[in-house]
């Protein structure tokens, strides 16, 4: 029986395991876990029931859709994960986990190798210093081949194909029949017996008219970041141009908060300085090209602003200061008028070619288009349509809109469970902790959000950060270890919905019962007392955000009386989600896409109304709190939902160091 | 940049049940418009919402005709430039035109197996589950750090 739109479908389907996503981490954890469940076959005879859920197609899904120019973190033989755990520290003004880093810092360079094996050309170094592409046949990673380091911890690729290859292993180890694409997840159910379990997941096809209903005892909930909730700097066709992915929605933090999971750092955000209008990558340019960003009259501003640092010790001092401090540098020479800004591709090509060869300057030019026709195609059509020729004229640079992620350089996500061997805190030191909360830095599982059953990795890791493809495939493993585990020590335990089907069915269709109903009530189907469309829901959104939450409408400044009115602003625009309407499956998409965009943004709104300093200056600014104060404020900021009340709780947890920070800060030091 | 699918090349994937760019976009943009009703030319893929568009670029190297071009938005980008791949099994060969005239070509690798050929745990080892609950992946010597043990303060 199929199902019609007044009327779809429902399939229910009771599994051990669900993978929620299709990206780099469930990738990963996909390709973990049948081995591990293998071997659980073997020894002790339980055949694990196994289903992963994308939204889209493997193939190209997720963050990594386009290809990537660079592996970002691979730590080789020669650092330490320890120097990994710094990095990661400092750029994010101080607040990580350094468990979690650490740990993904001693895994992360096993699944570089894969990568390799499977297919990846990774650039390498010849014996003279020469680079070459990963086609050349130089040796392996793992054998010693010396790669093309684009900065301390990023590697050149030609990785157009990245996704598809990293796909193409994780589909094989799963067999298709475990897969299902095109189905969007809406939300978790907690179990009926417990409500701080999770026992199943809703979602719906956006190709057929049907509702899928997924029991389980454990779920990794991997579906990224989250974009668009500010409103984008380009708004006409070109809305589509975020530097994020659009497809990522923020389904993974707000589908976790309703699940009453704990999140941490949402007040973060990422905000890339990039090529203008593009978004195109600039690690390369600065980094491989040595090229330098200037005001418009040709002033390096991160050497003329290089006393702004000093407001801002000790984050300020590292060799390589903070990403948003930087962006605090050039907002300056914006904000004050000597913009635009721009990165001077043009100085930095000619003094490579004095010292290279002809055949060495035509692989240098092919270099520079690849780092964008490899990842972002976009800025190629900005090059071509103003007719700039990185050699002969500069390009402009711009900050973009705020994206929210934990896998990139953020850090907003959720608490997780982390390794038990590092030294990690086991208690709590701050009152105010919901008491059902676990205390320390883990609790049993590894990776366990602190809802049982529920893991996450990748973006969805919040209070690390700087993981990147590679750090979020190596979580993703690390997650489906753990799950095993869990799904081997429960396994006699039966998952009960707390919601019965026939009503979570009827919650996931309102927004097309609502069309149904009221859609013959004016000649024009847009304009309707009776209901919203999505995208008018995300343009409010948006304008809130970009208004009052520090978007670039204000040069990303907000203060407590701003961030008032969003959050009335905001519970109204709550109320109206329940007015979204869905014309067909793809309007019905949008509608819970933007559902999560509204909770995912609410999260972020009050965690930066809970933390009364500016933690991060060149991402956002409370003017009201317009410092850093590493007194009160050096510590976590997370959160709960109450999908009951839909209120949230937000409280301190305290922040410690489990590896030596002065080290980044020696004169002459790293 | 939106993508556009050229009228005149694309089949509708040969009125198969899924397209190839309907099955490979991220965002659920493209759709085959089977009678004609909203295009007004049956039987070939659209773009459905050209303002959400990523210029991802998974459609147009997927697409087994060549049918799908992208013209970089409007409201941003001046027109006459273009940026058009032509992806084989190991490499991609790009074709660019500026607005000006002037043309590219570029060609890199975009894999060193052949596709399809992965053997995911060929050669590698069975893990026992004694050393689930420890750090390390099932085939461990594929590149795991242990790390200097004196930096860990606190243990
Ligand atoms: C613009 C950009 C450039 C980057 N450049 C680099 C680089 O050069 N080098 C590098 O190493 N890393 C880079 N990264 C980082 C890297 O891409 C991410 O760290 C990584 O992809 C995160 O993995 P993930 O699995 O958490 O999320 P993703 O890979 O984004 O996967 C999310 C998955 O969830 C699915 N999904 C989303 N919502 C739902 C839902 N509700 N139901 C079902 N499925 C859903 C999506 O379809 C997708 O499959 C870049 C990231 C971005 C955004
Ligand atoms: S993939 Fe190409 S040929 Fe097939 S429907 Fe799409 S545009 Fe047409
Ligand atoms: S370019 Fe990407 S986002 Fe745009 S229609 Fe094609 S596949 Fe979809």
């Amino acid at each position: 029986m199929s199902g019609t739109f007044e009327n779809p479908e429902v399939v229910q389907e009771e599994v051990d395991i669900l993978l929620i996503g299709g990206g780099m981490a469930c990738c990963g954890a996909a390709y973990e876990l049948m081995r591990w469940a293998e071997a659980a076959k073997a020894e002790t005879g339980v055949d694990l029931k196994i289903k992963l859920v994308d939204k889209a197609a493997m193939d190209r899904s997720g963050a990594v859709a386009q290809g990537l120019s660079a592996i970002n973190t691979y730590i080789g033989p020669d650092q330490d994960p320890a120097d990994y755990a710094r990095m990661v520290s400092n750029d994010l003004m101080g607040i990580t986990r350094d468990d979690l880093a650490y740990d993904l810092g001693r895994h992360v360079d096993e699944s570089v190798h894969l990568f390799e094996e499977w297919g990846l050309p990774v650039w390498k170094l010849d014996e003279q210093g020469e680079r070459h592409d990963g086609a050349q046949g130089l040796p392996a990673l793992k054998d010693g081949g010396k790669p093309v380091r684009s900065g301390k911890w990023q590697i050149m690729i030609n990785g157009e194909s990245y996704k598809w290859i990293v796909a193409e292993a994780a589909k094989k180890a799963l067999g298709m029949d475990r897969i299902q694409e095109r189905v969007f997840i809406v939300k978790l159910v907690n179990d009926k017996n417990d409500k701080n379990r999770v026992a199943g997941a809703v979602g719906f096809s956006v190709r057929e008219n049907k509702v899928f209903v997924y029991k389980f005892k454990t779920c990794l909930l991997a579906a990224g970041g989250a974009v668009n909730i500010f409103r984008p700097r380009s708004v006409g066709e070109g809305t589509g141009r975020a530097w994020y992915p659009v497809w990522n929605a923020g389904s993974t933090y707000s589908m976790a908060a309703e699940a009453g999971a704990e999140l941490t750092m949402m007040e973060n955000r990422f905000v890339p300085a990039r090529f203008k209008d593009g978004y195109g990558p600039v690690g390369a340019w600065f980094l491989l090209f040595k090229a330098k960003a200037t005001n418009a009259v040709g002033e390096v501003y991160m050497e003329t602003n290089k006393h702004l640092l000093d407001d801002y010790p000790p984050y300020g001092k590292a060799a390589v200061p903070a990403s948003c401090l930087r962006n605090h540098l050039m907002l300056k020479e914006m904000t004050e008028g000597r913009g635009p800004i721009y990165m001077d591709t043009v100085t930095a090509l000619a003094k490579m070619k004095e010292v290279l060869t002809p055949r060495e300057v035509k692989h240098l030019e092919a270099e520079a288009w690849e780092d964008f026709l490899d990842m972002c195609v976009g800025q190629c059509g900005i090059w071509v349509g103003e007719n700039i020729e990185p050699e002969k004229k500069n390009s402009e640079l711009m900050p973009t809109e705020p994206y929210l992620l934990g896998s990139h350089s953020g850090c907003c996500g959720i608490w997780v469970s982390g390794p038990e061997d590092l030294g990690a805190p086991t208690a709590e030191e701050y009152a105010g902790i919901p008491g059902h909360l676990p205390s320390g830095w883990n609790w049993g599982y590894r990776s366990m959000t602190t809802v049982k059953g529920l893991f996450t990795a990748g973006d969805g890791v919040g209070a690390s950060g700087h993981k990147f493809s590679s750090g979020s495939h190596a979580e993703g493993r690390i997650c489906a270890k753990s799950m095993v585990r869990f799904a081997l020590e429960n396994k006699n335990w039966k998952p009960e919905l707390d919601t019965d089907v026939a009503t979570l069915v009827e919650q996931i269709y309102k927004p097309v019962r609502t069309f149904l109903e009221f859609k013959n009530y004016t000649t024009a189907i847009d304009v309707n007392p009776n209901y919203i469309t999505p995208k008018m829901l995300q343009f409010r959104l948006q304008k809130i955000m970009d208004e009052y939450v520090a978007g670039v409408a204000t040069y990303y400044k907000t203060n407590a009386h701003m961030l008032k009115v969003a959050e009335d602003k905001l519970e109204m625009l709550k109320e109206d989600a329940k007015k979204m309407r869905a014309k067909d499956l793809h309007e019905l998409l949008r509608a819970w896409e933007n559902y999560h965009r509204i909770l995912t943004a609410e999260a972020h709104m009050k965690h930066i109304q809970f933390r009364e300093e500016s933690r991060y200056p060149g991402f956002y600014y409370r003017m009201d709190k317009n410092f850093v104060d590493e007194v009160n404020w050096k510590c976590f900021v997370n959160s709960i939902y109450d999908k009951e009340s839909q209120k949230w709780t937000v409280f301190k947890r305290k922040h410690v160091d489990l590896v030596d920070k002065s080290k980044l800060f020696k004169a002459g030091g790293h | 940049m939106p993508t556009f699918v050229r009228t005149e090349k694309c089949d509708g994937c040969k009125g198969q049940d899924k397209t190839a760019c309907m099955y490979i976009c991220p965002h659920n943009l493209m759709k085959l418009d089977k009678d004609g009703s909203e295009t007004g030319h049956a039987m070939r893929a659209f773009n459905q919402e050209p303002e959400q568009c990523w210029e991802c670029y998974s459609c147009v190297k997927i697409c087994p005709q060549n049918a799908i071009e992208a013209r970089h938005y409007a409201d941003v980008v001046p027109l006459g430039g273009s940026v058009q791949p032509l992806r084989g099994s190991d490499s991609i060969l790009w074709t660019i035109k500026f607005r000006n005239g002037v043309m590219k070509r570029f060609k890199f690798p975009i894999r060193t197996t052949p596709e399809g050929s992965i053997d995911p745990y060929g050669g590698k080892p069975m893990p026992k589950l004694a050393d689930i609950a420890n750090p390390g992946f099932f085939n461990p010597e594929g590149g795991y750090r242990a790390g200097n043990p004196a930096e860990l303060i606190r243990k």
